[in-house]
């Protein structure tokens, strides 16, 4: 994969899981839970995944075993309906047991998000303090998430962008991780948000998208940078996070 | 902060002073609240009252309590008495929360990661379950969330599940409660009903339909989708 030949093996672990992309999917899509089309959501479900794999993601392999199920399913609803009928017994939609997993999924976080609201209302009130240190490691410390699928998209809209421009890159790029690094902290700098876009130059080819992008990602799980989402026009933004001193040097990525 | 130090003088005055006779129980129940780091319950708070001159109820410590809170309430004290997790805490009101919040700079992180929250949400509304049901629920694994949520007594094994291997159930912790500022797990917010979960049948179906154009399309058209008309509403 394109990543190799930059060396590159630091894993970014993925938070999110596959229901969490279907949820996102269904989302975007604006589509009916109860009546998801299966071929569109699918199809769009492995763009996802191929990108993720480019990325060299630390994918669960549940991800792989969803796309596999979505497939099965997809075969399912191709089926004429008097075989369908034939080989389920209780006649039942193919695409069922995915919607009441993601319903029930969904519930559960909805409900994750009213204890959001709960633990946050909790700030506001102090206790004596508790002599206990707090367990949690610093770099363990939540800051305002953004989804990964959401910067997955951005990410492809860039990588799009590129290619409608450019042929395919023959020529060798010496453009390494720490560049991109660089690069994206030259570029949010003292500025207080960035837009995701202004991280990539006006020509920037295939694979140092690629890099940057990639750097953006170690930057973000290293809490160097947040990236934050405008509600109304949805615009992404990249942000230095407050108190990121000189982080712990990529060392795993030079090779 | 005035108020600090005015109040903390007179907490003092009023615990202190009658110390020689048999202190009433309001001071007594006031010292204990004032010096935990716990929520302290009404029983717990009536043994710790209780001497040889005499037992003193759980019941008697209820109506104390309920003084204490009134006269904070009158003497538009800095404080209030807070019922969670079954027992009693003081903690400072809500508007001098900015105050407190500077003595505490940098500010102490508590919150949950949204992965931790979920797979406590489902713990707290399915206990007591298993990883492998918390599992199917969330499509991930929830190996280092779990040991989180043990690690901080979000969570707590609650005992085995008699099938093939026991393994091990989950079940809210000691501190679940607290950190979200309730007094009992009926607190929790109210599961909203799902719509009925009735297989809709596909008679002729949409997807399929659609299934051919969306094979060229799909290539081209979806990462190009705009974000625009999803304002990140999906996580936080």
């Amino acid at each position: 994969m394109v990543m190799e030949e930059f060396g590159h093996q630091t894993v970014l672990e993925i938070f999110e899981g596959p229901l969490d992309l279907l949820l996102y999917l269904i989302r975007k899509n604006e589509v009916d839970i109860y009546d998801i089309p299966i071929q569109k959501i699918t199809e769009q479900y492995l763009v996802y995944l191929d990108l993720m794999k480019m990325l060299d993601l630390d994918i669960a392999g549940e991800f792989l075993a969803m796309a596999a199920n979505l497939m099965y399913i997809k075969s399912r609803l191709l089926l004429p309906e008097e075989e369908r009928a034939e080989l389920e017994e209780d006649e039942d939609d193919p695409r069922w047991e995915l919607v009441r997993q993601l319903l029930e999924y969904r519930q559960f976080k909805g409900l994750s998000e009213r204890l959001h609201e709960m633990e946050v209302a909790q700030e506001d009130y102090y206790t004596r303090a508790d002599q206990r240190p707090d367990p949690t490691p610093a770099s363990e410390q939540p800051i305002e998430e953004i989804s990964i699928f959401v910067l997955l998209d951005a990410f492809s809209r860039v990588l799009l962008e590129a290619d409608k421009r450019l042929p395919a890159e023959m020529e060798p790029d010496s453009f390494t991780q720490e560049d991109g690094r660089a690069r994206v902290l030259e570029r949010v700098g003292d500025k207080t948000r960035v837009p995701f876009i202004a991280l990539f130059a006006p020509d920037e080819s295939r694979t140092r998208i690629v890099v940057i992008f990639l750097a953006l990602l170690h930057l973000i799980q290293q809490k160097m940078v947040r990236v934050v989402q405008d509600r109304h026009f949805g615009q992404i933004m990249i942000e230095k996070l407050e108190g990121a001193v000189n982080p712990v040097p990529a060392e795993e990525e030079a090779s | 902060m005035n108020d600090d130090e005015r109040s903390g003088e007179e907490t003092l005055k009023e615990t202190a002073a009658p110390a020689a006779a048999a202190p009433d129980l309001r001071g007594v129940v006031e010292a204990l609240l004032f010096a935990s780091s716990e929520p302290l319950s009404s029983a717990r708070l009536a043994s710790l009252a209780s001497c040889e001159e005499g037992e003193v109820s759980p019941g008697a410590v209820t109506a104390v309590i309920r003084e204490l809170e009134a006269e904070y309430r009158e003497l538009g004290r800095a404080f209030e008495v807070t019922r969670v997790a079954n027992g009693y805490r003081l903690r400072t009101r809500r508007e001098f929360a900015g105050y407190v919040q500077r003595m505490f700079n940098p500010r102490r992180y508590t919150r949950l990661s949204l992965a931790t929250l979920e797979t406590l949400a489902i713990i707290a509304y399915k206990q007591p379950i298993t990883k492998l049901e918390i599992e199917t629920i969330r499509g991930v694994g929830v190996d280092g969330v779990l040991k989180t949520l043990l690690d901080r007594e979000l969570a707590k094994v609650v005992g085995q599940k008699e099938v093939i291997g026991r393994p091990y159930l989950y079940g809210t912790g000691e501190r679940f409660l607290e950190h979200f500022g309730l007094s009992s797990l009926q607190d929790l917010p109210l599961v909203e009903e799902q719509e009925p979960a009735a297989p809709r049948r596909l008679s002729s179906s949409s997807d399929l339909r659609e299934a051919a154009p969306v094979e060229e399309a799909a290539a081209d058209e979806f990462p190009a989708r705009d974000l625009d008309r999803q304002p990140g509403d999906e996580h936080d």
